[in-house]
Order: structure tokens, then sequence, then C-alpha cells
């Protein structure tokens, strides 16, 4: 059934399932969000690759927890040079596989230094409590149900869009050597910034800005610290995607989202 | 408006809404559909295909893990019954899924005679479909080379 125009699609993720081991995708630019999906099944890779693919993002998709490692390079000792050009800003990754799950994967990239704190979110077609618990206990940033639906994705692409963007206008508009967001006095561990990560998450309120006052996404004066944590989720509409990503190798933007994931919105 | 397109697209409308009601597919398909765009006009064809091609795959596996002269692994069926499982709900294969839910249950019980009646049962409800699907298909090819636009169709 499938014509020419769909089979280049199916070939492009199959590449990407396959040709893992000497990756020689391009650097990444730095205004994509680049999500891995890990999946056995391929028709659930096709689907959250066009779902992510639609909202924008550059997509990897692999068929196994191994294959995830393997591509990030968790599984070896590679040069920090080369993982550089491998920005993952997501995973998202199934429960149910053969050989790693879901949770295992998780497990093995909360343990590393290089992606702990890359946000991971699990999918899994049974919605069992006691599942879903663990996998936000190890630090899942999310639990999306199967069959995924584009307002999931949209959702965790809001999420992302607000993380890494109020990340992005701290590192354009602070001078250098006033500290970061994530070192004011609420960040630490033990007082978690409020997040609005709960699954049925529907914040009215209006969208936060950056701290950069002329950021185009809107008009109200810029927020504090603690206001910018405590925002709800960016309008869907808000297409701010160029600054989503940023390459600097300073550990702010991995500070914010580390925050982030132990807000106590999941308990 | 050409009549003939306006009698084809009245057709096909009429169809796609008999598969909901008839509970071959459900909101997942709507979903997939409305992921489809003119930048990738076969997505819900290409989708499909690969489900109907993890059918085959699958209840071959099953077939062959209950065709076992000696003790049956009904865990073996069980995980190609999980992956179809998974994958008809994907794609919202609404009776494939249900048998498939039902399967599962089979397996646990390890119930040999209700598991080779099930697989039978998918195997023809997965041709049906894909039966069905292909009709759609063609309902579609022949709206675009009669000149006219494929509707979108409201299910609810």
């Amino acid at each position: 059934m499938a014509s020419d125009g769909g089979v280049s699609c199916l070939r492009r993720s199959e590449m990407m399932s396959v040709g893992i081991g000497g990756i020689d995708s391009p650097p990444l630019d730095v205004d994509e969000v680049h999500v891995l999906a890990v999946d056995d099944s391929l028709v659930d890779r096709i689907v959250i690759e066009r779902l992510l693919r639609i909202t924008s993002c550059k997509v990897t998709a692999v068929d196994s927890g191994w294959r995830a490692l393997e591509f990030l390079g968790i599984d070896n000792e590679k040069a920090s040079a080369e993982l550089d050009r491998l920005k993952v800003d997501l995973i998202i990754t199934d429960y149910c596989m053969p050989g790693m799950t879901g949770y295992e994967l998780l497990k093995k990239i909360k343990e590393s230094s290089s992606f702990r704190q890359v946000p991971v979110v699990i999918m899994s077609s049974e919605n069992v409590i006691t599942r879903i618990d663990r996998c936000l206990e190890e630090g899942a940033e999310d639990f999306l149900l199967k069959p995924v639906k584009l307002a999931d994705v949209k959702r965790l692409r809001n999420y992302l869009a607000r993380d890494v963007k109020h990340s992005n206008g701290n590192k354009r508009k602070l001078p250098k050597d006033s500290p970061p967001l994530t070192l004011s006095p609420d960040s630490s561990d033990s007082s978690p910034p409020r997040s609005t990560l709960s699954p049925d998450s529907s914040d009215s309120s209006p969208p936060p800005s950056t701290l950069s006052p002329d950021s185009s996404d809107s008009s109200s004066p810029p927020l504090s610290p603690v206001e910018i944590f405590s925002s709800p989720l960016l309008s869907p509409l808000d297409d701010e995607v160029d600054d989503v990503l940023t390459s600097s190798p300073e550990s702010t933007p991995s500070l914010v989202r580390r925050q982030k994931m132990r807000s106590p919105g999941l308990d | 408006m050409d009549a003939h397109v306006a009698q084809l697209q009245m057709q096909y409308r009429n169809y796609i809404l008999s598969l909901y009601q008839q509970g071959f597919l459900d909101d997942q398909f709507t979903e997939l559909k409305s992921l489809q765009d003119d930048g990738t006009p076969d997505f819900v064809a290409e989708v499909l295909s690969l489900f109907f091609d993890d059918c085959v795959k699958l209840v071959g596996n099953m077939a062959r893990a209950l065709d076992q002269t000696g003790t049956v692994d009904f865990s073996q069926v069980g995980a190609n019954v999980h992956q179809l499982k998974g994958s008809s709900s994907s794609v919202g294969a609404k009776r494939v899924k249900g048998l498939c839910i039902n399967f599962k249950e089979l397996c646990e019980a390890k119930n040999y005679e209700g598991c080779v009646r099930c697989l039978q049962q998918v195997d023809i409800e997965y041709k049906t479909l894909k039966a069905k699907l292909q009709d759609m298909f063609n309902l579609e090819k022949q709206i675009v080379q009669a000149g006219g636009i494929v509707p979108q169709v409201d299910i609810n």
C-alpha cells in the first residue's frame, strides 16, 4: 500500500535503527530539539517519529535499549568530543521491550554523567500505577499511556521548550558573572521548584517570559527566578523553537532540567 | 461540483463511518489520519502496511508456538500477543486489539484450545480489516483520479 512518498520516511527511520555503529549524522543544528525514541515495535517507531516531527523535533528512532545506549555512547568510553555532536534533548522509550526494558534503560541513563540530565519519558500500553511510580521515582520525567497521541507529544514539547528556553534566555541576557538561575537559594535539592509536571496539567495562566525583556513570546514583564520555575507550560502556539537547544558546555541547562525532574508535582 | 466526484465522496464518507460503527476502527485511526498531510500523503497507508506485515509475522510466530508437539510455550505465545496488541492499538485496529486482550487471558490460563481458536479469529480479523482498508484506499484513489479531494470524515 505504501507508495514512494512513504517509503523514504521508513527508510530514514530504518537507517537510524540499523546504522548506529558509526553514526555519520552531521552536527545537529543548535536550534533543533533532538529526540531519541526507543521502541521495539516498528509500527510504534514510525508513529512516534511522525508525532515528533510534526512538533518540529529531529528524531532518531532505535529499536532497543542497547542501541539507545550505543547511540548515546554510554556503553563505551567515547571521547566527549564526539558526544558534543550528539545533543539529545529528550529520550522517549517504551517500557516493555525484550532484552532491556525501558525502566532498565532509564536507570542506565540516570547513572550516566553525560546524560543523566536528559529528560526521559516512558511509554507503556499498560496503566499500572506501581510501574508508573517506579519509573518516576527512578527519575523519569513523564509517563505516557499508549497509544500515544499528538496532544501527549505536544505537551512534552512545550515542557522542553520552556526548559531550554529559560536557560537560553538566561545565557543570553544575564551578565557573564551573575549567578545563573539555578544557583538561587531555593534551587537546592531540598526545596525543588514547583513545576507543572503533572500528567494533566492544564494551567491557563499567561505564558512565562524568559529573563530577556525582549523575548518575542510575551509582553509581560520579566519574571523572577522563582516565578519562572513556577510558571505554567508555554502556550502550544509559542514557536520559540529557535531557542530550544544550546550547545554550550556550561552546566546551566542541565541544572535547570535536573531540578525540574525533582519537582514535587510528581508525588 | 462534478456529480461523480460528489457521489464517490459520499460513498467514501459512508464507508468510513461504517468501519467505525462496526467496530473495525477506533479513535486512534482518526488520530493517525490527522497526522497525515499534503507533505506525507501516504503516512496512514504506510503505517497500516507495516501493521499488516506485523500481523503476518506475529500470527506465524504464534501458530508455530502453538503447533509444538509436546509442551506449548504459552509465554512465547503471550509475548507475540502482547506485541500484536500493541501495534493494533497504535493503528486503531479495534477488533484485532479486542481479540488480543482475550487472547492474552487465554495464554495466561494456558488454555490451548482457546488459544488456537482465538488465533484463528485474529487471522480472519486482520485479513478482513486489510481488505476493508484496501477498499477505503481504493475509494480515495478514485476520488483523486476523478479530480476531487478526499473528504475529512467527522466521526462524532
